[in-house]
């Protein structure tokens, strides 16, 4: 065991892909459920054209393995760009969060959809009766409550999003796994650098659930003073 | 009980159907509502009464038929249904709070929402709705912290906060525990001796008779009979109104 080497050696370069795995997961998450939520209200909305492209872009994502997606968005791509704009260039990163945001739009509308279908009908009648508009009654009535009703698959997902960002590793973003495989390739000591990778992702998932068991408490509506 | 220009129509509605899906549930409904009247509305469950409330706000689209409230055709669709909604309150018999808000902001919600008053408005008139229902004291709870009937009574002064000409009621005592009825109820015959004008479906037999200046008697998705309340349950003339009321009385 050589725990000892790795701390000195390679905590350095993990420190750095850990910073932009963090960084990578939080802009993905942010674009994403920005994404997530128009794609959830064009899948619940009348017109068939706007209904038609959210069903297909959710079954394509949801059909296909993220380290397929991540290829096509790094390789193939730019490759088909490149015909009518030579010379483009995208990097590594930029792929990955495209990847990433895509991925985590679609799961995350279908997590919306399920938390508005949660909110009682009764809700919209009742904002509906007093003179709202249906897209005031979306986002003052329905909107907050379905919100609180994901908060638990909203962070089920989050983590999701978190570990997928070391498939990125493939397209060689420089996050935490992808420093940790350049570190391993020279010196070989496998159990102790990627058991530090591991701790790495526990102690940010660890926080990340502590937070959410933090926001759901604030969300309970009785007894907040 | 004293009542302001019994003429002018409030409601008038014309051979309303509705269907749902291939189910005839309306079959023809024709029915006036004078300013400042009291109209109770009672019938056997699946009569279709509360779904011809719910037509009056068009929170149910009707299949055929007229609709007009206040000289608005609200079966038109160049009407602005929610312009129409704002002078038409509503209370419901599982209440509908906003579970997310306080009291408070359950009745300062709409007004402010829609610009009719400035929160510093819509502030004073929620406290004196709630004094009016009795409720002051709860304005910063949680609909889950307060009874049933409170619940309700705050419904009812969520809807009066938009200041409605019309207010409909769908059964809003039938969801509440019976020793928590009187004090819906009281809050709806205040309202009613201030000339409000009100529908009210429900089942509360006594209170039609106390308060209603006409009730409807529905059966099988029509007015089968109708009447004062001293007519129609003491003399009824419809063979189904005398055996619901010999059911229910």
């Amino acid at each position: 065991m050589d725990f000892s080497r790795v701390f000195t050696e390679a905590m350095p370069l993990l420190l750095q892909g850990l910073s932009l795995t963090i960084v990578v997961s939080v802009v993905s998450i942010a674009i994403g459920m920005v994404l997530g939520l128009f794609i959830c209200l064009m899948k619940m909305s009348k017109n068939v054209v706007l209904r038609a492209i959210s069903g297909v872009y959710i079954w394509i994502i949801r059909g296909t393995p993220m380290l397929v997606q991540a290829l096509i968005v790094f390789f193939g791509i730019p490759q088909l760009i490149q015909m009518a704009a030579p010379g483009f260039h995208m990097n590594a990163l930029t792929a990955g969060i495209i990847t990433l945001s895509l991925n985590a739009g679609a799961y995350l509308a279908e997590i919306y959809r399920g938390g508005i279908m949660a909110v009682p009908e009764g809700q919209s009648e009742a904002a509906r009766s007093l003179g709202l508009s249906k897209s005031q009654t979306m986002v003052k009535v329905v909107l907050p409550q379905a919100f609180k009703f994901s908060v638990p698959s909203l962070v089920n997902q989050f983590i999701i999003t978190i570990k997928d960002t070391s498939i990125l590793t493939v397209i060689g973003m420089a996050e935490i796994v992808n420093k940790a495989q350049q570190y391993v390739g020279s010196t070989f000591v496998y159990f102790e650098t990627y058991s530090v990778v591991a701790l790495m992702y526990l102690a940010i998932i660890s926080l990340l659930m502590l937070l959410s068991n933090f926001i759901e408490k604030r969300l309970k509506y009785e007894g907040k003073k | 009980m004293t009542k302001t220009n019994k003429n002018s129509e409030k409601v008038v509605v014309t051979d309303l159907h509705k269907y749902f899906d291939n189910n005839e549930v309306l079959t023809g409904i024709d029915a006036t509502i004078y300013e400042g009247e009291v109209v109770c509305v009672i019938g056997p469950s699946g009569s279709g009464k509360s779904t011809f409330l719910r037509c009056l706000n068009k929170l149910e689209d009707l299949t055929s038929g007229k609709i007009v409230i206040d000289g608005f055709d609200i079966t038109d669709k160049k009407t602005d249904i929610n312009k129409v909604r704002e002078n038409i309150g509503m209370v419901f018999q599982q209440f509908n709070l906003f579970p997310n808000m306080t009291v408070k902001k359950n009745i300062m919600m709409a007004p402010v929402e829609l610009k009719k008053m400035t929160p510093l408005d819509a502030d004073k008139k929620a406290m004196e709705l709630l004094n009016r229902v009795g409720l002051a004291e709860k304005a910063a709870a949680y609909p889950g912290e307060l009874s049933g009937g409170q619940q309700q009574r705050v419904a009812i002064a969520r809807a009066l906060a938009m200041n409605p000409d019309i207010m409909l009621f769908d059964e809003p005592t039938s969801a509440l525990d019976p020793e928590m009825v009187g004090e819906v109820l009281d809050v709806m015959k205040e309202l009613a001796a201030e000339g409000m004008t009100m529908v009210v479906v429900t089942h509360e037999m006594g209170f039609a008779r106390e308060v209603a200046d006409r009730v409807l008697f529905m059966a099988d998705g029509i007015i089968m009979e109708q009447g004062a309340p001293e007519e129609l349950f003491g003399n009824p003339q419809n063979e189904r109104t005398k055996d619901f009321l010999g059911k229910v009385l």
